[in-house]
């Protein structure tokens, strides 16, 4: 399982920097229209094709798949750091300052964050330039995704404040924010990996969602939801296979980060 | 009894702040004010002003909020403006339609992973336990409105995408479970003494895995409704997803908070059914 687990973080590794220079290998611009071939077949000049628009397949995937892995992991971070600040602090304060707090996070659960994320999403000005639908749909994902890693990470607080060695830092007179940074963070710092590292994948998966629904991120930026629109209008998976490139890369992704994870299951 | 009340109040209270939260967000979005038929050439200006009007009535969130509460409370839910229909008679019409696609997805779902779980720890072979890791792994990773578009494109029963979108969470949760469960010292005692599979199973794991895995129940409901949106606006299924992508599209807030209220509803239900069950199960199991 080491082994795979290795392969998994090379995989994600190579897929990331091949993203983060696609503006040097890319063979055209994720915009730039071939008008003489619309949805021509995989060829030396395009390695995957072009879509409808006469756009290259390969260029935009390249694009695509930096967008999606580049704001995911910060809609990660975002949703990471609220979990910290909501369910952390209130794991480590206890008292009133959980209750309140828990009921925040139950608030937030029983909520169909679907639900809300498409009907915020949908409220968006009509004319929204792609970069700020990137940056919106990305900050939505990170501001409603946080309640279930605020329960964790308070479950985890709430430990390590009834722990000996907290108790005994207290009775040495350290309290307050140094006790936080110095005794508590640092040991909350596995459990907060292992929720960034399971917020990427599911938001990877709900942009996607949205995508295709025709509410994430806006033409003519790619991304991993949009990529895969095209999807509609399939009338052969056999001839076209080279289509569902798009569907299989953010398969092995998504499939990476579940494997990854495999070996922190006891923090998530 | 005073638990059941206090449920309740919870219940309500968490009800409210949903749908005043709902409200919130998407009166809060830039774009809330700007209509897409404002844009239309062909309307007048005064037409564009009465479409604004109608907008600005909406613009006051306590105004709008307890407006729609106190119709609520009399059993009117107000009126879809994209569909210019009652929203009751929309909920009415597209709820059981809904309730129908999530029930028979959650059952198939739940089905295939309790069997292929118990089927892969009992197996007790690194390769049944491998495959079927591998299949988990695979529906959870390719996104409910992709399984959609194929299953519209094999012409396939919606449902089924349901149950793939349910079955990878709850397989890997009743695996661990019942690896768990099998690892206990009792349990290796009465494998070493030969008591049969079956009996160990019955007897001695679903009793006490029972419990936990029904906590899960809830979980599921709330996993089946948000695959419910993708899958109901893309196979064109008439139910509460789809009614829920065309308010969004349509910017219909009326629509909006009440379905976020309605699903939050299902959701508690769903979530407190299932940890009231478990906590039955676990008291007549001990």
């Amino acid at each position: 399982m080491k082994r795979v687990r290795q392969f998994a973080w090379l995989f994600l590794l190579l897929v990331t920097v091949a993203s983060l220079g696609a503006g040097l290998w890319a063979p055209a611009d994720y915009a730039m229209q071939f008008r003489e071939a619309p949805n021509s077949p995989p060829s030396h000049q395009h390695l995957l094709g072009t879509d409808e628009l006469g756009r290259d397949r390969f260029s935009r995937v390249l694009y695509g798949t930096r967008v999606s892995l580049l704001m995911a992991p910060a809609a990660a971070l975002l949703s990471t750091l609220l979990a910290t600040l909501v369910g952390g602090v209130a794991g480590y304060l206890g008292g009133w300052w959980e209750r309140v707090a828990m009921g925040a996070t139950d608030l937030f659960l029983s909520m169909p964050w679907l639900f809300l994320l498409l009907a915020v999403r949908a409220m968006l000005p009509l004319n929204i330039a792609p970069i700020t639908s990137v940056a919106v749909t990305f900050l939505l994902l990170g501001l409603l995704g946080w309640a279930a890693s605020a329960r964790v990470l308070c479950a985890g607080a709430r430990g390590l404040r009834d722990s000996d060695f907290v108790l005994q830092a207290r009775a040495s007179g350290l309290r307050g924010v140094r006790l936080l940074a110095i005794h508590v963070m640092p040991n909350l710092k596995p459990v907060l990996a292992a929720q960034f590292l399971i917020s990427i994948p599911v938001f990877i998966i709900s942009e996607a969602n949205l995508g295709i629904l025709g509410l994430g991120v806006s033409e003519p930026l790619p991304s991993w939801g949009s990529l895969l629109r095209e999807l509609e209008s399939f009338t052969s998976l056999g001839f076209e296979a080279w289509k569902l490139v798009p569907l299989a890369l953010l398969v092995l992704v998504v499939s990476g980060f579940q494997i990854i994870l495999s070996r922190n299951e006891v923090y998530a | 009894m005073r638990t059941l009340v206090r449920r309740l109040a919870a219940m309500a209270g968490v009800v409210l702040l949903g749908g005043l939260l709902s409200a919130t967000l998407v009166r809060l979005a830039p774009g809330f004010d700007v209509d897409e038929q404002q844009l239309d050439s062909r309307l007048s200006s005064e037409s564009v002003q009465a479409l604004r009007r109608v907008r600005a009535q909406d613009r006051n969130l306590a105004a709008f909020y307890l407006h729609y509460l106190g119709h609520a409370l009399r059993g009117d839910l107000g009126q879809s403006r994209t569909l210019d229909r009652p929203v009751r008679q929309l909920l009415a019409e597209r709820l059981p339609v809904t309730a129908r696609l999530v029930g028979a997805g959650l059952l198939v779902g739940w089905l295939c992973a309790v069997l292929l779980a118990v089927g892969a720890t009992m197996a007790r072979r690194v390769a049944c336990d491998m495959v079927a890791t591998i299949l988990s792994g695979i529906f959870l990773s390719v996104p409910a409105a992709v399984l959609g578009l194929l299953f519209v494109f094999a012409n396939a029963p919606a449902y089924l995408v349901i149950a793939l979108v349910v079955f990878p969470k709850v397989f890997s949760y009743t695996r661990n479970l019942l690896a768990r469960s099998y690892g206990l010292p009792h349990l290796v005692t009465a494998y070493a003494k030969g008591v049969s599979p079956v009996r160990i199973l019955l007897w001695h794991v679903l009793p006490v895995a029972g419990a936990q895995l029904l906590a899960v129940a809830g979980i599921s409901v709330s996993i089946a409704l948000g695959a419910a949106i993708p899958v109901e606006a893309l196979c064109g299924i008439a139910g509460i997803g789809q009614l829920a992508w065309q308010a969004a599209l349509g910017r219909d807030l009326p629509l909006l908070v009440n379905l976020t209220v309605l699903v939050t509803i299902v959701t508690l239900a769903a979530n407190w059914g299932s940890e009231f069950t478990g906590q039955r199960f676990r008291t007549s199991g001990a």
